[in-house]
């Protein structure tokens, strides 16, 4: 187990704890310890009067040989803390027991995202993109504390080897650790480009090690956002405008000022909140406001006016992504398949609603939030109280579900905005329906295709997705979004993994009216891998073919993923017989650099109801740093897919969202929760993404074998049981 | 003034006697373990015992507690069976995020009092009141099995040395 912090430190971070907690953190033996996730690095050194030895931003290592590794990425149940630091430990050759970990303060000059370029934790990207950055830091403060004892022995660096915290002099066996070599390896010059171990001698990397996050996770230990409480804090809840964009016209707080515990009624521009001494309180408060809103122009918005925006839209020629061949010629000299694909709108509704707690001082802002994006978090802090960025602190916490819903600052600066019109801190929480109604949705998107077959293989491709374009706002200015391709509309499509001789991928940007767009966990592919592969089935049934034939004959050139599909059609038992009504559907995709395809297995019953019986995925992922957190990504990023597939759908009605709760916003449930089996490709390639690949590839899967079990092409999500059923004709538009 | 057993500690707290045992437990009392996850008892992130029995703490007023004994996850690990779903979540990485899974250990550890050997209809049956946005519900269902097959019950350290991560 790393090295804990012991609880005295935790409490001067977060201020006095009430006597139940300090009881708790006291209770027995191991128990008494917690890992230092909220401890601000400059405590890095512990107790220790002489400084640690820090090399670089990532790492520290006491007098007392305690490792502290800083965590660039946020954890959010990824297991990045765990994977980062063994990454880290590898290439120090740390002794495990020692490690422990923090995560990074905001600042984006040391701990910047190198793929996103900002202080953000999304894409699936934290392994690949600190894949090197990280290990050349470990690196070469190994070379430091290797120096530091050949200078003492008066040896050559070149006889001294490392190996569980120490340095070993291989000809004498003499052996110093590190925290002894701490003063002097401080003194030591860094190596430019240190030389990395081969995977043949990695003793961490590839092995599965226990997550470090979990013990305190199983305990009610661990530490969230909403968890946080500062000293005197008191409780809000807020009500935003029901309709995008508008405002508050008149509240009478009369009545909620009589319920007991109601401190404070807050009226800003566009919210109401009410602050309390508890939570619930400040619920009955916001129940008890006579609010008149002012609804503003929204107020006429509902889904099928964006839908005839979307498909409206996508009759325009898009910017042009990728053109191979000749795809005009090639349509026009035969008659081409057509399909249009719709998705929905999606609301985030990670397990934590959205919180943060702040304090607002003249001269200070404190922040205690879980967010992916805490240098963006500080930044909106400064901006609204005016204060420079050194007076704005930010304690990152453990997220309780991120899923890209917290790539966003939006709820953090309406904590920010109530804060200063409280006097100490304050817990501002949504309610989980202003958590559904206020979101940044998945964008709706629409998607048009058209084919021609050739030979029983697809000879052209024309692929136009129309949809919000969430980099262009999300890293304006840097991308136009108008000028500028998405690189994220048009992912897992402009690199459509067949080999097609004319294909041409074009995107229309088109924001909705009213609705606010962010990512969800998938992203772009989540759309592209849909109607892609979904279409690609429709081909092949039209071709004649057996779908894993057609899409096997068309990659010869992506060998990565012809082994996936190979690998994962024996697993899954393809072309076995099947009860009646039941179905297996295949996609296959390279998306986040991971090549992975998928079979889901499924009855449709005569009600219309889809029954999930298993589902199967072969992934390369190239190299592997916790194989186990690899095979969990997968389980639960294909549930979060199949969720979306069998009931994700965000509706809009007068300016205004109609889902409310987990009762009108269905999550996928553990009674129907199939059997997946996850199988690991080896591979010596770079580390590929594996957060959100699974997502991609559930919805795809599941509507082919939807189609393969009833021979009904659905092409739009969520499925529609009146479809199924028989009672309603498929949507095509 | 209302009193209650938590955690075999007794607590006097000032609330009115409708306020849900949830906001007692997170905002009076400071027991964060118990989560807050959509306070209509549609998630189940916010499931305790009473006398054993698991509830949704954010629909459960807290004046109907009376002399019952409430059980929160900061201390399940002291029941044979908390002890027991909290060792095979950790041996069989159960957890991702997390947040979800105080209610669904309280959950499970109720199971497995009420019924020590669980097939999958028992499973269902008991943990469908429980969302996990992660997904781990592959492995919960294997964790209730793994901690089903514990012939001995006991305390188990939930975290320190048992648990370290492996080489």
């Amino acid at each position: 187990m790393p090295a804990a912090v012991e609880s005295e430190e935790i409490r001067r971070d977060c201020g006095p704890l009430d006597p139940a907690r300090r009881a708790l953190l006291k209770a027995g033996g191991a128990g008494a310890f917690l890992f230092a996730f909220h401890v601000p690095v400059d405590m890095a050194a512990g107790k220790a009067s002489r400084p640690p030895f820090a090399p670089n931003a990532f790492i520290r290592i006491t007098p007392s040989g305690e490792v502290t590794l800083i965590m660039p990425q946020v954890e959010m149940g990824q297991g990045i803390y765990t994977a980062h630091s063994m990454m880290l430990a590898e290439e120090l050759d740390a002794a495990w027991d020692s490690v422990s970990v923090q995560a990074a303060p905001p600042d984006p000059a040391l701990y910047a995202n190198p793929v996103l370029t900002v202080q953000a934790t999304g894409n699936s990207n934290s392994v690949r993109a600190f894949w090197l950055p990280l290990r050349r830091a470990a690196a070469a403060s190994r070379a430091m504390l290797i120096g530091a004892a050949a200078r003492r022995w008066r040896v050559d660096p070149t006889a001294c080897t490392t190996d569980n915290g120490e340095v070993i002099h291989s000809g004498s066996g003499r052996r110093l650790s590190y925290g002894a070599l701490v003063d002097a390896a401080s003194r030591e010059t860094p190596p430019q480009n240190p030389s990395l171990k081969s995977p043949s001698q990695f003793k961490l990397i590839g092995r599965p090690v226990k997550r470090l996050d979990t013990p305190d996770k199983v305990n009610g230990k661990a530490q969230f956002g909403i968890d946080m409480m500062p000293s005197g804090v008191k409780f809000a809840t807020l009500a935003a405008c029901p309709v995008f964009g508008g405002k508050v016209g008149r509240v009478d707080a009369d009545a909620a000022q009589r319920i007991p515990g109601v401190r404070q009624v807050i009226v800003l521009e566009d919210l109401v909140a009410v602050v309390a001494d508890h939570f619930w309180a400040a619920k009955q408060g916001l129940a008890a406001l006579d609010i008149t809103w002012d609804e503003g122009p929204n107020a006429t918005v509902d889904s099928a006016l964006i839908e005839d925006r979307l498909r409206e839209a996508s009759e325009r020629h898009g910017l042009v992504a990728r053109n191979v061949g000749d795809v005009d010629k090639a349509l026009a000299n035969a008659k081409p398949h057509e399909a249009r694909f719709q998705l929905p709108f999606l609301a985030h509704t990670p397990m934590e609603p959205m919180n943060c707690t702040v304090q607002v001082t003249p001269d200070s802002c404190e922040v205690w939030v879980g967010s992916q994006v805490c240098a963006r978090t500080q930044q909106a802090a400064a901006r609204l109280t005016g204060l420079p960025l050194e007076k704005v602190t930010v304690h990152n916490q453990l997220l309780g579900g991120g899923f890209g819903r917290r790539l966003e600052t939006d709820a953090t600066e309406k904590a920010v905005r109530i804060a200063q019109k409280v006097d100490g801190p304050v817990k501002v929480v949504y309610t989980r329906e202003e958590d559904v109604q206020h979101d940044l949705y998945r964008p709706m998107y629409y998607d048009r295709i058209a084919a021609v077959l050739k030979d029983g293989r697809i000879d052209a491709w024309h692929y136009r997705v129309t949809g919000s374009s969430v980099v262009a706002r999300w890293l304006a200015p840097a991308y136009t979004g108008n000028h500028d391709i998405d690189f994220d509309e048009v992912d897992s499509a402009i690199d459509l993994p067949y080999d097609i001789p004319n294909f041409r991928v074009e995107v229309v940007r088109e924001e909705p009216p009213a609705v606010p767009t962010g990512f969800w966990r998938g992203v772009g592919p989540n759309n592209n891998v849909f109607a892609a592969e979904c279409f690609v089935d429709e081909l092949a049934v039209t071709a004649g073919k057996d779908p894993v034939a057609f899409r096997r004959a068309m990659l010869d050139k992506t060998p990565r993923l012809q082994h996936a599909l190979d690998v994962v059609a024996q697993k899954a038992g393809w072309g076995s017989p099947l009860p009646v009504r039941t179905g297996r559907g295949v996609c296959c995709q390279v998306s986040f650099a991971s090549f992975i395809a998928t079979v889901v297995e499924a009855e449709v019953d005569t009600s219309g109801e889809v029954h999930l019986r298993r589902v199967t995925s072969a992934v390369d992922t190239g190299t592997v740093v916790n194989p186990d957190t690899v095979v969990a990504q997968l389980q639960g990023g294909l549930i979060f897919g199949l969720t979306a597939a069998l009931y994700g759908e965000i509706t809009i009605e007068k300016g205004r969202v109609q889902q409310s709760n987990f009762n009108d916003y269905r999550m996928l449930r553990i009674d129907q929760a199939p059997r997946i089996d996850v199988h690991l490709i080896e591979s010596g390639e770079p580390p590929g993404g594996i957060g959100e690949t699974g997502t991609t590839a559930g919805p795809p899967a599941l509507r082919n074998a939807i189609y393969a079990a009833t021979g009904i092409a659905l092409r739009r999500l969520p499925i529609d049981r009146d479809v199924l059923a028989g009672r309603k004709a498929p949507w095509r538009s | 003034m209302i009193t209650l057993r938590i955690n075999g500690l007794d607590r006097s707290v000032e609330a009115p006697s409708d306020m849900p045992l949830l906001w007692v437990l997170r905002d009076l009392l400071g027991l964060t373990g118990t989560k807050f996850g959509c306070g209509i008892a549609q998630c189940g992130a916010c499931t305790v015992h009473v006398d054993g029995q698991p509830v949704r703490s954010c629909m459960f007023p807290v004046g109907s507690v009376g002399g019952r004994a409430v059980t929160t996850v900061e201390a399940v690990g002291a029941t044979p069976e908390g002890a027991r779903v909290q060792k095979a979540w950790l041996e069989l990485e159960v957890v991702q995020c997390g947040y979800c899974q105080s209610g669904q250990i309280m959950s499970a550890a109720a199971l497995l009092a009420a019924t020590p050997n669980p097939d999958d209809s028992d499973i269902d049956a008991a943990m469908a009141g429980n969302i996990c946005r992660c997904g781990t519900y592959v492995r919960i269902r294997d964790a209730i099995k793994r901690a089903a097959s514990y012939e001995q019950a006991g305390t188990v350290p939930t975290s320190g040395p048992a648990h370290a991560g492996s080489r």
